[in-house]
């Protein structure tokens, strides 16, 4: 990955989206989807910024909210130095060659109508930039890039393989050659032999060109070898952001630290004899999160503050400013999730709008096979930590 | 299959601290050549489907002919040697004025006035088929144009095309007859335009429900985000994928168009006279066939019973070759 100055791309201060929930009764009070509840982030340019979290956390509804896919709730997004967040779908225009998406179906994104010359073409014809001979060569330039046969360009999308077609979807962004491409989950819907290939795509092209990417995925596994930072989200916060490398070496959040022990590791005699956290119970509604600390309901290290405080996104335990968490009881280096056992007792973990966890449920078990995050993805050789 | 990248021996993801080969780059993709997809094209699929179907096959045949009478009707008017509004007052009807019935002459018998009835029917087809494609055009155009508009934009225009669906639907259609009565000139073109306008609401109501589900398709996101407005999302990214619905139900509307177009001429307001129309021609028969004189409703009846059985069968066929269970092309 190229090497970031100390420049800022893109400034996210405290984004709001909420979704109105489809109310069922006349008199009900309006409810909505918490997808995502003041999130705060910064990326430098040139970098790789990874965002972790589980399906539902809310990680596509801020990539499309950044990409202003999306009219936001609250908050500020400031792109290249221009405030972006109030502005209409007719200003965004311009600024549309600037940030793009590759998205995660590489089907769904794809017009199984249209064939793919006309696919790749359509940001040129979208904003008058080539025309003719002129674009079809230019298609053909970027099918050659991303390593695709320039000569499919008359294909239709469902002729071509499932990584084949991501290739697709990343020329189409590549197309305005952006400053920023909002990766949302680009390798999930893949095949594990063909995601190491796009994912060197991708770094090669970041090389290539000097993209920033922010790159979505529900795996920990994956963001770990692109990513330069990485900021984990949960229930529509994020509760966690550092250096890739802090990390996977020192990460504070207990979330975090669940998430990292459903990574597989490469030595097996390692594997067995770290133990595996799983983390019981659904996660909670985002339509009514519980209070405090948002994870409390599936914590093992959950005390009454969590309950009743929300913790602030900061440097905890003497890290460096770039490496944030937002807990009351960080986790210390060598400290072992699976010794931990709530010291709130079940009636308090209430969710809040409803749903009570039982003790059994709330409990953390402590279970070797199973992860939380899948488990085939590809195995990282040599890392280990 | 040459797309597939070369294998890169060299570590493109991020170093790691004791790495070796990069991380799975050796597995080549496998190629989509040794699983071609046989002719994705759904129309190919859908023809073949139709060539099976042996009553789509009879009713094309059937409609080929009913073509081809329309298209030769002068050619076969000028070789039998009679003129389709030629009045025989002589060797047309009987000492008391009455219609003749089939002869050779005559192959089926003559009407009131005088003329071939055989003559008429064939040029009665050529209404009734320019009739029904042109106004089932105007339904198709119309019908996807607000349906795309409605399913796309929601809201208040939504709102809106729904309440204007309505009305149309809720309009009787002797009440548009009788409208219609009050306009001085009807003609062909106001014919064309009431049927077609009439028939919008089917086109519509179905292009409006497709792309309700179609807009949430991860491509439009994709198309917003490079920056393409509603016009273009709507005609370049959704229309293709509305299109066969779209030609499977206008296929059904084409005898709808035409029962109604020989409805309204029946009634007196289609068509004007003299011109042959089947609608008109069945209303003049309705005083004579009761005193025995058959042949003046059967012909014409029985060429708008065919053509409209024949269309609706092909509709029917093209619609099974085109059914979403039947073989996926929707996905
Ligand atoms: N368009 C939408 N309307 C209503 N709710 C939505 C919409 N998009 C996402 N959500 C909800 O917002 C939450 C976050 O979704 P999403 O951003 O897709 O999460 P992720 O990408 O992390 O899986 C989920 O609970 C989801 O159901
Ligand atoms: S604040 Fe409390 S509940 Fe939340 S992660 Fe930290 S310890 Fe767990
Ligand atoms: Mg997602």
């Amino acid at each position: 990955m190229s090497t970031p100055d100390n420049d800022v791309l893109l400034r996210v201060d405290n984004l709001v989206k909420y979704f109105p929930v489809k109310s069922s009764g006349y008199f009900q009070k309006k409810e909505f989807v918490h997808a995502v509840d003041g999130v705060s982030l910064s990326v430098r340019r040139g970098e790789t910024f990874g965002i972790v979290g589980e399906t539902g956390s809310g990680k596509s509804t801020l990539g499309r909210s950044i990409a202003r896919l999306y009219d936001i709730t609250a908050g500020s997004i400031t792109f290249d130095g221009q405030e972006i967040s109030q502005y209409s779908q007719r200003r965004m225009r311009p600024l549309r060659r600037q940030i793009q998406m590759v998205f995660q179906d590489p089907m769904g994104s794809l017009n199984p109508r249209r064939r793919v010359g006309s696919i790749i073409g359509d940001p040129f014809a979208i904003h008058g930039l080539a025309t003719g001979a002129e674009r079809k060569r230019r298609v053909q330039e970027l099918m050659e890039r991303v390593g695709l046969n320039p000569e499919h360009f008359n294909r239709f999308p469902a002729e071509f393989s499932g990584g084949q077609r991501q290739r697709i979807g990343v020329a189409r962004a590549l197309a305005f050659q952006p400053k920023l491409i909002i990766c949302d989950e680009p390798v999930s819907a893949l095949d594990v032999s063909i995601q190491a290939q796009v994912i060197n795509l991708l770094a090669d092209l970041q090389a290539e060109f000097g993209l920033t990417y922010i790159f979505i995925a529900h795996d920990l596994s994956v963001v770990r070898h692109v990513s330069n930072n990485v900021a984990v989200m949960y229930l529509g916060q994020l509760t966690e952001i550092a250096p890739a490398d802090d990390l996977f070496t020192v990460a504070r959040h207990p979330y975090t630290g669940a998430l990292l022990s459903a990574v597989p590791l490469p030595d097996p005699d390692l594997s067995e004899r770290r133990e595996q956290i799983i983390l019981v119970g659904d996660v909670p509604s985002p339509i009514a999160p519980p209070s405090g600390c948002r994870f409390h309901p599936r914590c093992p290290k959950a005390a009454p503050v969590c309950v009743s405080t929300i913790p602030v996104l900061e440097p905890k335990l003497g890290d460096k400013p770039a490496h944030v968490a937002a807990c009351h009881l960080p986790m210390a280096q060598g400290e072992n999730l699976a010794d931990f056992h709530p010291t709130i007792a079940a009636a308090q973990r209430v969710i809040e709008g409803g749903g009570l966890l039982s003790g059994d449920e709330a409990e953390v078990s402590t279970v070797a096979a199973e992860a939380l995050a899948t488990s085939d993805t590809p195995q990282p050789e040599g890392r280990r930590q | 299959m040459s797309s597939s990248p070369e294998v890169r021996g060299r570590h493109a993801v991020k170093p790691t601290a004791t790495a070796g080969a990069g991380a799975g780059t050796a597995i080549m993709e496998p190629s989509p050549a040794a699983k071609k997809i046989e002719g994705r094209s759904p129309w190919r699929l859908a023809l073949e489907r139709l060539r099976k179907d042996r009553a789509a096959k009879i009713a094309t045949g059937t409609i080929v002919v009913i073509v081809l009478c329309a298209l030769l009707a002068p050619l076969i008017a000028s070789w039998v040697g009679h003129g389709p509004n030629q009045l025989f007052v002589d060797t047309g009807l009987d000492e008391e004025g009455n219609p003749l019935a089939p002869s050779s002459t005559f192959f089926f018998g003559t009407d009131s006035n005088g003329r071939d009835l055989f003559i008429r029917v064939l040029y009665g087809a050529r209404i009734s088929l320019v009739v029904g494609v042109l106004a089932t055009l105007i339904s198709v155009a119309l019908g996807t144009f607000f349906g795309l508009v409605a399913g796309y934009i929601g809201g208040v225009v939504d709102s809106l095309i729904a309440r204007l669906i309505d009305v149309v639907l809720s309009i009787p259609f002797l009440v548009i007859a009788i409208s219609i009565a009050y306009i001085s000139h009807p003609g062909f073109w106001l014919v064309v335009f009431v049927v077609g306008v009439l028939a919008f609401t089917y086109p519509a109501r179905i292009v409006r429900g497709q792309v309700m589900s179609l807009k949430e398709k991860e491509y439009v996101e994709a198309a917003r985000a490079l920056g393409a407005g509603p016009l273009r999302i709507m005609f370049i990214d959704l229309l293709p994928n509305v299109i066969a619905q779209v030609i499977v139900y206008g296929s059904l509307l084409i005898p709808l168009a035409i029962v109604s177009e020989a409805s309204l001429s029946f009634l007196g307001v289609g068509i004007p006279p003299p011109t042959a129309d089947w609608g008109s021609m069945i209303n003049d028969a309705s005083g004579y066939y009761q005193a025995g004189f058959w042949w003046y409703l059967l012909f014409p009846a029985l060429a708008l019973l065919i053509t409209t059985l024949a269309f609706n069968i092909l509709g029917d066929s093209v619609r099974d070759a085109m059914d979403p269970r039947g073989a996926g092309i929707y996905e």
